[in-house]
């Protein structure tokens, strides 16, 4: 298009920055060593493990989102966070309630049984 | 009879007439197509999250994650995933400031990186088969290598993907489009460290507890 | 060398050899038409190498009702079979031949037809409606189409070159697993299923970007019409509900070609796993089928009622409503296949809820004819069939979302009734009537409106003789997917009272077929000279028909819902005067070699010919990287070749 953007126009909508990177790329690799080494000493257990590796993710998938893919950064309206925050919507949905339907299939099955009967 | 054209209506002073959407040249427009295709994937890796979820203690006698990952090699991998997402965002910045030639160095870190980190994916992969734990042996495997080996598939997409652009760079140098191409395929590669974060934590780390 | 393939795929049984001749009689007069009109380099030029949204468009929906034509003809065999296998008859097709047949009916009907008219239709209309001169991505966009086109022609290969599926049209595993299916059936339903759906994928983002940042000036969100608002709706659908159905075929896919046991009944496969996700993208996928109808609607009621629609705002949140409520009913597919109460009953529920905004939209359609001026044009009465039909279908629905009621009737036919209610008489009445109503805007010229009539009374009393009675024989027992009804169950005379149903059907396709042919020949008499035919409120009336390639030689803008009524009655803002050049995208062959090529993949990989598959994927990687490592290169219109094609078309319409 003769009325589309210069190179210099196109650059100013990017939003990455020196600083941005660099306070990714040191909080990534934080989050990610306390994971492993509370794994790898085993540190903690039970589901308080659990809980905390998983906290340790969401916070750094935060990061990466914030400091590396810049969302919430672009210009109004801001439909790449909106477009984010509905896939996140429908991945817990599609995850959650699949996890829920299979369990609850897994939970009426009597494998109990099938596992006595290997005793024999 | 019943004019029913006559629609009471009063023009309204405060009325829109801006455009819609004030960025609707090409880059915004396909910064936010690639993103939604990016979401796609999200779903995508989401199905195959899930099913994991699902089979990863359907063993069917054979070994279970606790037999076989090594959180030395996922984190070494990690490491250098994270190395070159960093790289790939340093590639960006001299992408921004018109340096054609820092942009096709700094990717060309990023690539040996994710090369490295591919080759040392295969290397788990292949101990595993050769040891007789294959994909062919359960239901918990099927799904191990389906997950971990489809992110392996979409980096080595990323690598080929890389490799043109960095062509395309070093031939035409920073213009409106060879820009426009390598903030899409850094979108990619971040997306994919960011993808890894979900793998090591459920896969490894859950898996070795 | 061949892989799996050997003479033996083209052998059939004999209705088989009867399909297969008249197809291939039919694809050579086709292409026999072409030569002797000489047509070809045309056909290269202005459609096969295309990017603009109009072409593609048509080429969907001429794609999708070629199609159309299979999957009835399908219909129309199971129609034939149950109506004469009583007693020691058996019918005219083996048991394993009726069970590709439903498959296949499956199949076509809701990939290549459904799909393809709700592709079609956005690609003709969307554009127009914001005031847009073309899509976001126009390659993506052609891309998508020919991959569709693929999947299409892989099907038809599927009649010709082996056996296809006989697993229904979602190849349930353990059935589909190369266990129990160890033939090429279930990989030439996976392929083509496959293909056509990231074709679909493609098109989603594309019209997605499209209807967020084309508008033009002034359209916010809420003063879009309506049919933009179901489009945006249905392709958050397809965006979001399309992974799902990559990730689980390509499972299936593992377990068949590699040995996985994703879904496989032992080595700790769970083949429930397919069914739940399977049913996590199929159920917003028939929610991508139906929200463009109920889009459709919303600007045939009001065009014909001479009266604006009602409820703009509750309109809207009824889609998004609806939207969000189709991401979480999916179980009620599988009542019956073993969660316990409290899953069943959540999901019920759900199912219950989104009667409630679909029962909005229905009475803001009557509303909106109340103390209007009806006109009872064929598109008003494909809507009034619609009412009733999709309504009672509908009904039907409420009642199989109890998990209790549902335990009865699954897998009856009483839920082939409901469903069928659904599509047809929701989705392709639907499509009928936007059919007719945007006909003369596409093309230039009329539809014979006598004989839209015809079809309309035919299809309307064809389909409840062909329907209703199914819901009887649901409730008395009659399970889905047999080929044989013992003659104790007395059922046989309602057997053929709904083939009788199937043939009133026929025959309304027979007169829509010869009403199209016969519009065209009479078109030169039948022109739409003012492009407003039937004073339409919306902006693609206010261009001429056909609409020149750059749609809008001003880019209009607006300040109001219904923006041409304003502009008819003075109240709308002063474009501005002044004609600019404009850029339109390129034509390219790439589309339709990465289509070829993906149909060579599929057909290859159906059959373990890898080396074929082999060469022709790494084509396709290298005509994308050539494709995407290319320039933005454009075709421009002057200004001064704008302002000539705008004044020829003034002058056309003053001839008359």
């Amino acid at each position: 298009m003769s009325n589309d953007l210069s190179l210099k126009e196109t650059q100013k909508e990017w939003h990455g920055t020196l600083k941005s990177y660099v306070i990714g790329f040191v909080a990534s690799i934080l989050l990610t060593a306390v994971s492993f080494f509370i794994v790898m000493t085993r540190a903690l257990s039970g589901p308080i493990l659990i809980f905390i590796i998983i906290g340790l993710a969401l916070a750094q998938a935060i990061v990466q989102l914030l400091f590396f893919l810049h969302v919430g950064q672009e210009a109004k309206p801001r439909w790449e966070t909106v477009v984010f925050y509905f896939m996140v919507m429908v991945l817990l949905i599609i995850a959650g309630g699949s996890l829920w339907i299979m369990y609850d299939l897994d939970d009426r099955l009597m494998s109990n049984m099938t596992m006595e009967m290997s005793h024999d | 009879m019943n004019n029913s054209l006559t629609i009471h209506h009063t023009p309204d002073p405060y009325a829109d007439t801006r455009i819609p959407d004030p960025h609707q040249d090409t880059f915004s427009k396909t910064v936010l197509g690639f993103w939604m295709y990016l979401m796609t994937d999200c779903i995508l890796f989401a199905a195959l999250f899930t099913t994991y979820a699902v089979l990863h203690n359907n063993t069917f006698g054979g070994p279970s994650s606790r037999d076989l990952f090594s959180l030395s090699t996922s984190f070494i991998e990690t490491m250098i995933l994270l190395f070159s997402s960093v790289t790939c965002g340093f590639g960006m910045l001299s992408a921004l400031r018109n340096q054609k030639y820092r942009v096709v160095a700094w990717f060309a870190v990023a690539f040996l990186l994710g090369a490295s980190f591919i080759a040392m994916e295969l290397h788990e992969f292949t101990h595993m088969v050769q040891e007789g734990n294959s994909w062919t042996k359960s239901a918990f495997l099927s799904s191990f290598f389906t997950l971990v080996g489809t992110h392996g598939l979409h980096v080595s997409v990323g690598l080929l993907w890389m490799t043109v652009v960095m062509i395309q760079v070093y031939l035409c140098g920073i213009t409106v489009v060879t820009f426009r191409r390598i903030a899409l395929f850094s979108m990619f590669w971040h997306f994919l460290d960011l993808v890894w974060i979900f793998i090591f934590t459920f896969v490894y780390l859950m898996g070795v507890i | 060398m061949f892989g799996k393939l050997t003479i033996e795929a083209f052998k059939h049984e004999a209705s088989q050899n009867v399909a297969v001749c008249m197809m291939l009689l039919s694809g050579i007069g086709i292409i026999g038409i072409i030569f002797y009109t000489k047509s070809w380099k045309w056909l290269w030029n202005d459609w096969f190498t295309s990017v603009d949204p109009k072409r593609i468009g048509v080429m969907y929906i001429i794609t999708a009702l070629l199609m159309f034509f299979k999957g009835f003809a399908d219909a129309v065999m199971m129609r034939l079979q149950q109506a004469l296998s009583v007693g020691d008859s058996h019918g005219f097709i083996s048991a394993g031949h009726f069970q590709e047949v439903f498959s296949a009916h499956g199949t076509t009907m809701i990939f290549f037809v459904g799909m393809g008219v709700v592709f079609g239709l956005l690609n003709l209309i969307v554009p127009l409606q914001i005031g847009a001169r073309d899509v976001a991505f126009p390659f993506l966009n052609a891309l998508g189409f020919w991959l569709f086109a693929s999947a299409c022609v892989l099907s038809l290969v599927s009649l010709a070159v082996g056996k296809f599926s006989q697993a229904g049209w979602l190849a349930y595993p353990p059935l589909s697993g190369i266990e129990y299916s160890p033939d090429e059936g279930v990989d030439y339903w996976i392929w083509m299923v496959q293909i056509a759906g990231v074709g679909s994928t493609m098109s989603g983002i594309n019209f997605l970007v499209t209807i967020l940042k084309m508008r033009c000036p002034g359209m916010t969100l809420m003063k879009m019409p309506i049919f933009v608002w179901s489009a945006l709706c249905a392709m958050v659908l397809v965006i979001f509900a399309f992974p799902i159905l990559t990730a689980t075929l390509y499972m299936l896919t593992l377990d068949r070609y590699l040995g996985m046991h994703f879904f496989s009944a032992g080595e700790g496969g769970n083949p429930m796993l397919y069914v739940n996700l399977i049913w996590a993208w199929g159920h917003p996928e028939v929610y991508i089928l139906i929200l463009p109808a109920f889009g459709i609607f919303s600007e045939v009621v009001p065009t014909f009622s001479e009266k604006r629609l009602f409820g703009y705002v509750s309109m809207v949140w009824a889609l998004i409503l609806i939207t969000f409520l189709s991401f979480v009913v999916w179980l009620h597919h599988f009542f019956t296949m073993g969660a316990g109460p409290n899953v069943n009953a959540f999901f019920g529920v759900m199912t219950m809820l989104i009667a409630i905004p679909t029962g909005v939209k229905i009475f803001n359609w009557l509303f909106t004819k109340f103390r209007g001026r009806v006109h009872f044009t064929s598109p008003m009465l494909w809507f009034f069939a619609f009412v009733l039909n999709f309504s009672v279908g509908g009904m039907t629905g409420i009642l199989l979302s109890s998990p209790p009621v549902d335990y009865q009737v699954h897998n009856s036919l009483f839920l082939i009734a409901h469903f069928h209610g659904m599509v047809i008489g929701g989705m392709l009445f639907g499509f009928f009537s936007g059919f007719t109503y945007w006909f003369p805007k596409i093309t230039g010229f009329f539809l014979s409106e006598t004989l839209n009539r015809y079809a309309f009374w035919f299809w309307f009393t064809g389909f409840l003789l062909a329907f209703m009675p199914l819901y009887m024989l649901g409730f008395m027992g009659a399970t889905r997917r047999l080929d044989h009804y013992e003659a104790s169950t007395g059922w046989n005379s309602i057997f053929v009272v709904v083939g009788i149903g199937a043939a009133i059907i026929l025959c309304g396709i027979s007169v829509q077929a010869y009403g199209l042919f016969k519009s065209i020949k009479d078109r030169k008499k039948n022109l739409d000279i003012t492009g407003d035919p039937w004073n339409g409120r919306t902006l693609e009336w206010s261009i001429p028909s056909p609409p020149p390639i750059y749609n809008f030689a001003i880019t209009p803008t607006v300040d109001q819902l219904d923006p041409l009524w304003a502009i008819k009655r003075g109240q709308a803002p002063q474009p501005q005067k002044d004609y600019e050049d404009i850029h339109l995208p390129k034509n390219t062959p790439m589309g339709l070699y990465i289509g070829v090529l993906s149909l060579i993949v599929g057909f290859a990989m159906t059959w373990h010919i890898l080396w074929l598959a082999i060469v022709c994927f790494i084509a396709i990687i290298t005509c994308l990287i050539i494709r995407l490592s290319g320039e933005d290169e454009h075709d421009v219109i002057t200004a001064a070749q704008v302002k000539e094609m705008e004044a020829a078309s003034i002058r056309r319409r003053e001839v008359v």
